[in-house]
């Protein structure tokens, strides 16, 4: 998927992950705050990662703030901050 | 020539060395002012009142290397600690061991004086905020600091294992001689408990206040008999930063969860009887249970037989109201609690030292039940109430293990997980208060009782409350929030955590720089 425009998804709220997304040409570009970076920093971009493979987006710019989000709340606000950012209103969610 | 010489005492036996009278004022000490006056009487000291803490610091002799001391009743908000912290430095005086009760966001500034070595070492129940991160950051060089509990605190003073030289005591009003209390003046904190232990067991104690009171001063919370200066200040404490007002009433529906469960494990427990006792920390979990308590009461027409604490304002309405007879304060956490202990004569004052010090037979010893949070729980039951999950410092020992090993039913209330961070773990990153005196872990995922109480397991569980084990909470948790990268510490030790008995329990290393 090609992403067109900046899109946000997720809140700052605690447990939760803030993602702002951007379109990009130069590959997967991730800058990440966390309030548990120490614990979880890899294991959040990991996750990062896996979501932009697993919806075929091979350019872009994630700035995520995390607030101690679990996997599946990371993995939920990446996939809406997708779709919003490749305007594609065509969901599968997974 | 008096009445008596060394000739008559000699032949008197237990006499021979006695003190011959010389003259009214000979042995004045303390009592003398210095005067000119032929009258005798303008020699007597009538009041202690000194004009500024440089003066006051002179007439101490406080020296490098020594030891002064500060009670953390202001909390957030005080102001005496950095003021005398600041004198001390601009004197030029080095190496000071602060032992304070505990140090909080209003310490932070003490760092600039760690690095200008006025300070040099720390001794207290807590440290927070930017002082606490510079801690383990190893900013104390070669002293670690000393955490203590507030029980333990006490022990350490009464039995000389910390020997103040100086006791620099900030109190909400004190009249010229330092009859001092915390319920009046214009920052008002409540109880002085920890402030009464430096005052009784201080070489040299100090009262400053920023509200001086008609002699005689009443209550006396610290009396003129243990006080040597008093200074009068501009401001001891920020009323915004020592009291919040009504602690808040609980209404997340995860804490109120935890808090009937817990008083579930009360009821069930075989001990809530009329004439029981409890202490609750100040968690919202924790604070919540006072409501279901009441409820309780109220349903079995019992009535508590006395509060310890650390007091907040749902325990003092429960007072007010005749649910609990007597309340022991060492520390009043809101304004009604300061309130309360001014109006009513069934709220008592008592010393850190009474409260919780092993060295004597303290309050904590009747205690029925303990319902206290914490930061980390491990698989044996280990609680870490001091350092983060990051490796930072950033809480305090307080009364924790004081009460959990007392109390003859210790209950820990806390969330499994709290945001991605698991509660329950395999090994605390801080040990503070040893498993073998917590008796239940009451989670929002079940209750867990430590496999030594059977008698509890066979209460509990015929009760019908359900019960889970250790390793199945540990299990939920890690399905959870997975399984994070450990931290990781340099060799070198920021921390010394004693137990409440004086020995050593664990140390915090410093936490490694990236």
């Amino acid at each position: 998927m090609e992403l067109k425009i900046t899109a946000t998804a997720g809140t700052l709220e605690s447990s939760d992950i803030q993602i702002i997304l951007e379109p990009s040409d130069g590959g997967i570009e991730i800058e990440l705050e966390s309030t548990v970076k120490a614990q979880f920093g890899e294991q959040i971009e990991k996750v990062i990662k896996g979501t932009l493979r697993s919806m075929d987006v091979r350019d872009a710019k994630v700035t995520a703030n995390d607030k101690g989000a679990i996997d599946p709340v990371i993995i939920s606000r990446m996939q809406t901050a997708i779709y919003r950012s490749a305007q594609n209103t065509n969901y599968k969610w997974v | 020539m008096g009445r008596v010489d060394k000739n008559l005492l000699k032949n008197i036996k237990g006499f021979e060395n006695k003190k011959i009278y010389d003259k009214p004022y000979t042995y004045l000490g303390k009592n003398e002012v210095k005067s000119k006056s032929s009258n005798l009487k303008d020699h007597v000291k009538r009041s202690k009142i000194v004009d500024s803490i440089e003066e006051v610091i002179k007439k101490t002799g406080l020296k490098d290397g020594m030891t002064i001391s500060f009670g953390h009743h202001f909390r957030n908000g005080d102001k005496t600690l950095m003021l005398v912290v600041e004198v001390i430095s601009k004197m030029g005086i080095k190496n000071i061991r602060i032992a304070s009760s505990s140090l909080t966001s209003g310490h932070d500034g003490l760092v600039e004086y760690i690095k200008d070595g006025t300070v040099n070492r720390l001794e207290t129940s807590g440290i927070r905020t930017k002082l606490a991160k510079a801690v383990s950051e190893g900013i104390m060089g070669e002293h670690p600091v000393v955490i203590r509990s507030h029980g333990g605190r006490a022990r350490a003073i009464a039995s000389g294992d910390l020997k103040i030289d100086v006791a620099f005591l900030g109190v909400p009003s004190s009249d010229c001689m330092g009859n001092a209390n915390g319920v009046n003046g214009k920052a008002p904190c409540g109880a002085l408990g920890y402030a009464m232990v430096d005052a009784q067991y201080a070489d040299q104690v100090v009262i400053l206040t920023d509200c001086l009171a008609e002699y005689p001063n009443y209550p006396q919370s610290i009396n003129q008999t243990q006080v040597d200066y008093v200074v009068v200040v501009e401001e001891v404490g920020d009323p915004k930063g020592i009291m919040t007002g009504a602690t808040r009433a609980v209404s997340n529906p995860k804490e109120l969860l935890l808090a009937k469960s817990v008083v579930e494990v009360m009821k069930a427990s075989g001990y809530f009887v009329d004439g029981f006792s409890m202490q609750t920390g100040s968690g919202g979990a924790a604070l919540a249970v006072n409501k279901f308590i009441k409820d309780e009461l109220i349903k079995q027409d019992i009535k508590l037989g006395f509060a310890l604490g650390g007091l907040t304002s749902p325990m003092c309405a429960m007072l007010e109201e005749g649910y609990v007879a007597k309340i022991l304060d060492t520390q009043s956490f809101d304004q009604v609690a300061g309130e309360s202990l001014k109006a009513n004569e069934n709220h008592i004052e008592i010393s850190a030292e009474y409260y919780a010090s092993i060295g004597t037979s303290s309050a904590v010893n009747k205690l029925d039940f303990v319902i206290l949070s914490a930061l980390e729980i491990d698989t044996d039951f280990n609680v870490n109430v001091i350092s983060g999950s990051d490796g930072i410092i950033r809480a305090a020992s307080g009364g924790h293990s004081d009460t959990a090993a007392m109390a003859k039913v210790s209950i820990i209330v806390a969330p499994l997980t709290r945001g991605r961070i698991a509660t329950i773990i395999d090994k605390v990153t801080t040990l503070v208060t040893p498993g073998e005196t917590i008796d239940v872990v009451v989670t929002d995922y079940g209750t867990i009782v430590n496999p030594n109480r059977t008698d509890l397991i066979e209460k509990l569980t015929k009760s019908g409350i359900k019960l889970i084990t250790m390793k199945k909470a540990r299990e939920i948790a890690t399905k959870l929030v997975g399984i994070p990268t450990p931290i990781e510490f340099d060799d070198q030790i920021v921390a010394i955590v004693e137990y409440r008995d004086g020995t050593v329990i664990d140390v915090i290393k410093k936490t490694k720089t990236k």
